[in-house]
């Protein structure tokens, strides 16, 4: 056992699926000999070839028209978009294919492929290389989008987003990516999607979060713990399909509810499970529900960027006002 | 200044059989066949004679919309025929006659056409994708499907069918450069039936053929006459038998003329010049068959009649069997979304059923 960050969670993740699963094979821009601009797939085409790992040309479309027809073939592709701002050529085979060929040949073609993307802001880096979007995925029926915030998460989540019989957008969020380090053992053992993780157990109101902004939420309880306000710490994780059993028994125990997004406030994945707890908990509910979040505006250059990322202070300043309605 | 040549290309065009159905040159074996040469007709013959039922039956209220292959036949059917069990096929819109040589039944296209996914669940065909209706996401299909294929060392081929329009998407190239980096066993077909809808082939590329898009890609690239079923399906052998066997990608240009509209949505009316088809009539792919048959003692007058009533009954059985068909019920929007339903969605799919037990439909 050994104390790794996020990124060598994620490369460990897919080392183990390759060396455990011949269907497994990994492709992107970049992936191979450099082993990924952000060095995710580090050292594996050397040691499972470059049959298995391998460099593909420069075009996002065809990358994931590629684990397309490879997943209907029963290949398991794991394909990296460099960045999620270059995603948007993909989407046509994502939304358009993969996302329906379940569906539209009644089960007899299926996709068991990952697409990664580095996301997020937060890193100072060039334009189209920081927004938070999603959900754009989650909006579309026929696909998973999966959001590990930790190490021993994304290590879990990876094996199960591989193994999992859909097609899974698997999110990795970058600003996080060399933050913290865990003690992940190498064992193989997945973690469930579609389940939220409690990070912390509290009585007085519930924060919702997923993604690099749970290293915000987690600080933001602990200050509140501090202030005497005991907080839930809700990681969504799987952001579609959302586990609402895990959000709707906290809310009905505190009443109280902040949802902290890093994407712009509107039309998105914090405004779902706001919409959902209100259909399914309004009664339970003490004060109106909160939400902190990216502005709807173009995700500024860095210069910027602190002040459109939400801050401890500003999920403190909405928790405690939460906490004062009555 | 001086300069070398660094790069340079040609591009080869394919003829066995002319409009009168007299040879243009020496032909290969299987043309002096004539069963052979007669049940390519009689595929031909079929192919339009479902065509002609499936606008009758949209006509009628009884199917969506659908886009016939006038004209084109000897394409899907000359690939088609190509082929075997073990390709597999990634067919478009317009892919009816591939898709029927490959053993997807007449029912199952009504069906997809008739708006049922039923029709995509081919009980033959099975590793065959469903018709791809976004524009040149199938070209990167068949690169992937071959891309498989070739990791498990497999001599099989995968082919797929485009438009000459559709050639103008990213996608395109995307997918014929791909498979030629990896030198992938793909088959991709050309149909240059010289109408991307109403925009006509003039103001879709400046290039003087499409199959020179291969060229960029680095592959080889051909044209041939696509309505002389001779030419389609020798080249359509060569390209498959090298996809087999590591000669990576071949991209055919079949060059024929849209005697219908785009689909049973469209009216060719509007854009076409009625010179021009009547013109394009004269070169299609039946007639020049038909004489050439005719010409080697294969085919009477008695031999097209006994096949056109052979047919009408044979598409007959498949429409009943189509119309026979249950419509789906309100849980087959859910049953394979997913492996598994997700717990989110489980209650909408409760309340479609309520809503169907109740007389929805």
């Amino acid at each position: 056992m050994a104390a790794i960050t996020l990124i060598e969670a994620v490369n460990a993740a897919l080392a183990y699926e390759l060396e455990h699963d011949q269907d497994v094979v990994l492709f992107g821009e970049d992936v191979g000999k450099n082993g990924g601009v952000f060095r995710a797939t580090d050292g594996l085409q050397k040691k499972y070839g470059e049959d298995r790992v391998i460099d593909s040309p420069l075009a996002e479309s065809m990358i994931a028209g590629l684990a397309v027809g490879m997943a209907a073939q029963g290949l398991k592709p794991v394909a990296e978009m460099q960045f999620m701002g270059f995603i948007f050529p993909a989407v046509d085979q994502i939304f358009g294919q993969a996302a329906r060929m379940r569906h539209r040949t009644r089960g007899r073609l299926t996709m068991p492929m990952v697409i990664r993307a580095p996301f997020g802001g937060g890193i100072h880096a060039p334009e189209h290389h920081s927004e938070s979007t999603e959900a754009l995925f989650a909006h579309i029926p026929g696909l998973k989008v999966v959001i590990p915030s930790n190490p021993s998460r994304a290590y879990g989540l990876m094996l199960a987003a591989i193994r999992d019989p859909d097609p899974v957008i698997f999110l990795e969020p970058k600003r996080v990516y060399r933050i913290v380090k865990h003690e992940v053992e190498d064992n193989g053992e997945e973690y469930p999607l579609e389940a939220c993780f409690v990070d912390r157990e509290g009585s007085d109101i519930t924060l919702i979060s997923w993604g690099a902004m749970m290293h915000e939420t987690n600080i933001a309880a602990e200050k509140l713990a501090a202030e005497g306000i005991d907080a839930e710490v809700i990681d969504v994780a799987t952001v579609s399909p959302i586990d609402m059993d895990t959000i709707l028994e906290s809310v009905r125990k505190t009443g109280r509810v902040c949802i902290v997004q890093e994407a712009p406030k509107s039309g998105a994945v914090g405004s779902e499970i706001a919409a959902e707890i209100a259909e399914h908990a309004i009664m339970s509910l003490l004060a109106p529900i909160g939400r902190v979040s990216g502005y709807d505006t173009v995700m500024p250059y860095y210069k910027l960027e602190k002040q459109y990322m939400p801050t401890v202070d500003r999920i403190l300043d909405e928790a405690r006002k939460i906490m004062e309605y009555k | 200044m001086t300069t070398r040549t660094t790069a340079s290309f040609e591009i080869k065009y394919h003829q066995y059989l002319d409009a009168d159905g007299k040879a243009t040159q020496e032909l290969p074996a299987f043309a002096k066949d004539m069963d052979k040469m007669r049940s390519l007709y009689r595929d031909m013959a079929l192919l339009r004679a479902f065509d002609a039922k499936a606008y009758a039956l949209q006509r009628t209220g009884k199917m969506g919309t659908f886009p016939a292959s006038l004209g084109q036949e000897a394409i899907g059917i000359g690939y088609g025929d190509a082929m075997t069990e073990k390709d597999v096929l990634v067919p478009y819109y317009r892919s009816t006659g591939a898709l029927l040589k490959h053993g997807v039944s007449m029912k199952e296209i009504l069906l997809y056409w008739g708006g049922n996914e039923d029709g995509s669940d081919y009980a033959v065909a099975k590793e065959d994708f469903p018709i791809c209706v976004p524009i040149a996401n199938q070209i990167i299909h068949c690169a992937g499907v071959a891309k498989a294929m070739q990791m498990r060392g497999e001599k099989r081929a995968a082919a797929t069918e485009i438009g000459e329009g559709g050639t103008s998407e990213g996608d395109f190239y995307e997918g014929i450069n791909v498979a030629g980096i990896w030198n992938l066993g793909c088959v991709f077909m050309v149909n240059n039936n010289q109408w991307a809808i109403s925009v006509p082939t003039e103001i879709q590329t400046a290039c003087e053929t499409y199959a020179q898009k291969a060229i960029a890609a680095g592959i080889e690239g051909v044209q041939v006459d696509g309505n002389d079923i001779i030419a389609v399906k020798q080249m359509a052998e060569y390209a498959f038998e090298k996809a087999r066997n590591g000669g990576g990608p071949t991209l055919i240009e079949a060059i024929t003329y849209r005697l219908c509209d785009h689909t049973t949505a469209d009216d060719a009316s509007r854009y076409d010049d009625p010179a021009v088809k009547e013109e394009a009539w004269k070169n299609e792919p039946m007639v020049r068959l038909r004489k050439y048959l005719e010409a080697n003692n294969a085919w009477t007058d008695a031999d097209e009649d006994s096949m056109k009533a052979e047919i009408a009954a044979e598409v007959d059985a498949a429409v009943k069997e189509y119309e026979a068909h249950p419509k789906p019920g309100a849980e087959l929007m859910f049953d394979h979304l997913y492996a598994e339903l997700p717990e989110m969605t489980k209650p909408q799919r409760e309340a479609a059923l309520a809503l169907q037990a109740k007389g929805a439909k």
